[in-house]
């Protein structure tokens, strides 16, 4: 299983009474586009948060970039970049500001990110827009900044949670060419959305229902397996035995 | 260490953006000092004083003439009868009246001596004995001087009269700035440290910021130390310009140790980032942080601290409570070191309890402060 970049066995989180994430096994491969699908409530966040070292599993074992995630959290934050939905980028700091600030926290040799932030901006043609404050940016650039941004340091793997909320379609879009890109470039990625559309972009995906894996495929094969046309469909199979709402 | 100062550099990029917060910051100081040193103010001035006299005696029109050029009253000027002076005390015409009996004259110079009623209006108590004070200085300084220059050289004062003589220590002006400036010390560097530092790191939690950089390899604690050194920077600067309008502007000396002055603020700045950041550690909107540091911190600054109303004067339990406003023990050591100029080992008790007070708080601060989010 050497090109497996996430393993996860019988990994389990409860609140109390509460099960979270309830004994879920999957593998992530490199250089991959991994789908983590599931209504809201359905346990993806917390199990991305025991994934990128937030949150610590109640029982169960894994590993994430070659890291154990119960014991070594420090060494996952260093291979892997992040990006959520809520928070994008601070929007009082200009465009170079924050793409220097997160150079900086993961280490970028102020050289390499001179080099880096050139690039980037040059390939989201942001140059003219480099001392603009962020939050004067319209949402769908923000995002793309903010992926961008996520993988300055180029991590092994970015999780993304949501990435795409809020925007509209023609940016989605353009959104996903970027995460082609960077898939390109070697690097994989783990994306949590609950646009059914945007799971076909990706190469493999996992259904969450009540905290536990119902289903894990490629969409193709998913589709099959359950005789339908498209992934929501297949979604709308497994949630109708979903207990939990929001 | 390279992470951490790209984490500092961005702390100081926010408060620098931010103009109008970093202008409130440097400015309210400013403006609290200049308003409680000339603007509102508890030393008694323009008081209007009225005279009622049975007969007219020219030690009576030169006592009123030196009252008329003292800085805190005016001679108004003489009532008919003692109706009249009453009747100009309700209308608000004068404030004080000195009542000077039949044969004032001539007793002035017998033993026993004469006798002179002060009168004052004591709707506000504080003034009113202010007024008396003052007044009554004024007169025994008077007569006084009168008797030393009608005695013969040589002779003792006819009568063993015993005049008291007051002696105002260490602020023998009677400025109320003495009393304010270390207040206000107190008052702002608690608010910039404790209030600025836990909205900063709470708003981190409401935008969804802090789960970004939780995830990344800087350290949680790391993210709190850098959040406290701008603030820690701006708080110096702050006491700096504090410090500069009281002396040149206010006039009020440091008497005491400049070094230590400055330690002991110091050591209340680093008190105060360590109840920002407990406070941050506690609650999750930037508004219940406010009120927290601004109810639980910063009013009993002004309520408690000995600033606006003596702790002796206050009911027992209240006492009780005013010993564990850390403002409290601050103000007293810098009343004690700038105003009175003692020793720094009069202070030891404060500077102690103020120590351990920091230190106490960052404790708690640092035990509260959660690694992982859950």
């Amino acid at each position: 299983m050497d090109n497996c970049v996430i393993e996860v066995e019988h990994l389990t989180k409860r609140f109390g009474d509460f099960t979270a994430v309830d004994d879920i096994t999957f593998s992530v491969r490199k250089g991959e586009i991994f789908g983590f699908l599931g209504a809201n409530g359905a346990g993806k966040t917390t199990a991305m948060r025991m994934l990128t070292g937030l949150s610590f599993p109640t029982s169960g074992r894994g590993q994430v970039a070659g890291f154990d995630i119960r014991t070594q959290s420090e060494m996952i934050k260093k291979h892997i970049g992040y990006m959520s939905q809520k928070f994008a980028l601070y929007g009082d700091l200009t465009v170079k500001d924050n793409m220097e600030l997160f150079a900086g926290i993961y280490g970028v040799s102020r050289r390499e990110a001179g080099k880096r932030i050139g690039e980037l901006l040059e390939r989201l043609s942001l140059a003219g827009e480099r001392n603009t404050m962020v939050r004067e940016l319209p949402q769908g650039w923000k995002q793309k900044l903010a992926f961008s941004v996520s993988i300055i340091h180029r991590p092994g793997i970015v999780f993304l949670d949501e990435p795409t909320g809020g925007v509209d379609p023609a940016a989605r879009r353009q959104f996903w060419e970027l995460i082609y890109e960077a898939v390109d470039e070697g690097i994989t990625a783990f994306v949590t959305t609950h646009y059914m559309d945007e799971a076909e972009y990706c190469n493999r995906i996992s259904m969450m229902v009540d905290g536990r894996i119902e289903a894990l495929d490629s969409p193709s094969a998913l589709k099959k397996e359950y005789g339908v046309s498209s992934v929501a469909e297949i979604f709308d199979i497994l949630a109708r035995g979903a207990k939990r709402t929001e | 260490m390279k992470e951490f100062f790209a984490f500092v550099r961005k702390e100081f990029l926010h408060i620098f953006r931010d103009r109008r917060t970093l202008l409130v910051l440097i400015g309210l100081p400013t403006a609290l000092i200049v308003l409680f040193g000339f603007a509102i103010s508890t030393e008694i001035r323009n008081v209007d004083v009225g005279l009622f006299t049975v007969e007219d005696h020219i030690a009576i029109t030169r006592l009123m003439d030196r009252i008329d050029r003292s800085e805190y009253f005016t001679y108004i000027g003489a009532y008919r009868s003692e109706a009249a002076l009453d009747e100009a005390m309700r209308r608000g015409e004068i404030d004080a009246a000195l009542v000077f009996g039949k044969d004032f004259a001539g007793s002035l110079y017998k033993p026993g001596g004469a006798c002179v009623s002060i009168e004052v209006d004591a709707t506000n108590p504080n003034n009113a004995s202010m007024e008396v004070m003052y007044l009554s200085r004024i007169i025994s300084d008077y007569f006084r001087e009168d008797m030393e220059a009608m005695m013969l050289p040589g002779t003792q004062p006819a009568s063993g009269s015993l005049v008291p003589e007051l002696r105002m220590l260490y602020n023998p002006q009677l400025k109320s700035s003495y009393n304010f400036v270390p207040g206000i010390m107190g008052l702002i560097l608690m608010l910039i440290c404790a209030l600025m530092t836990s909205v900063s790191i709470v708003r981190e939690k409401e935008t969804g910021s802090m789960e970004v950089l939780l995830v990344s390899p800087v350290r949680p604690v790391n993210i709190v130390v850098a959040k406290m050194i701008p603030y820690f920077v701006i708080s110096c600067v702050v006491l700096i310009n504090i410090l500069l309008l009281t002396i040149f502007v206010l006039k009020v000396p440091v008497a005491g140790s400049f070094f230590w002055m400055i330690l002991v603020s110091m050591i209340y700045i680093i008190l105060s980032l360590g109840i920002g950041m407990l406070v941050s550690s506690l609650v999750k909107t930037q508004i219940i942080a406010t009120l927290i540091c601004g109810m639980i911190f910063i009013v009993p600054v002004m309520m408690f601290s000995g600033m606006l109303y003596p702790i002796e004067s206050m009911p027992v339990p209240l006492q009780w409570l005013a010993q564990l406003i850390p403002a409290k023990w601050f103000i007293e050591a810098v009343r004690k070191i700038m105003i009175e100029g003692v020793p720094v080992r009069y202070v030891t008790k404060e500077i102690l309890i103020i120590t351990g007070m920091a230190v106490a708080f960052f404790s708690a601060a640092v035990i509260k402060f959660k690694d992982r989010l859950d």
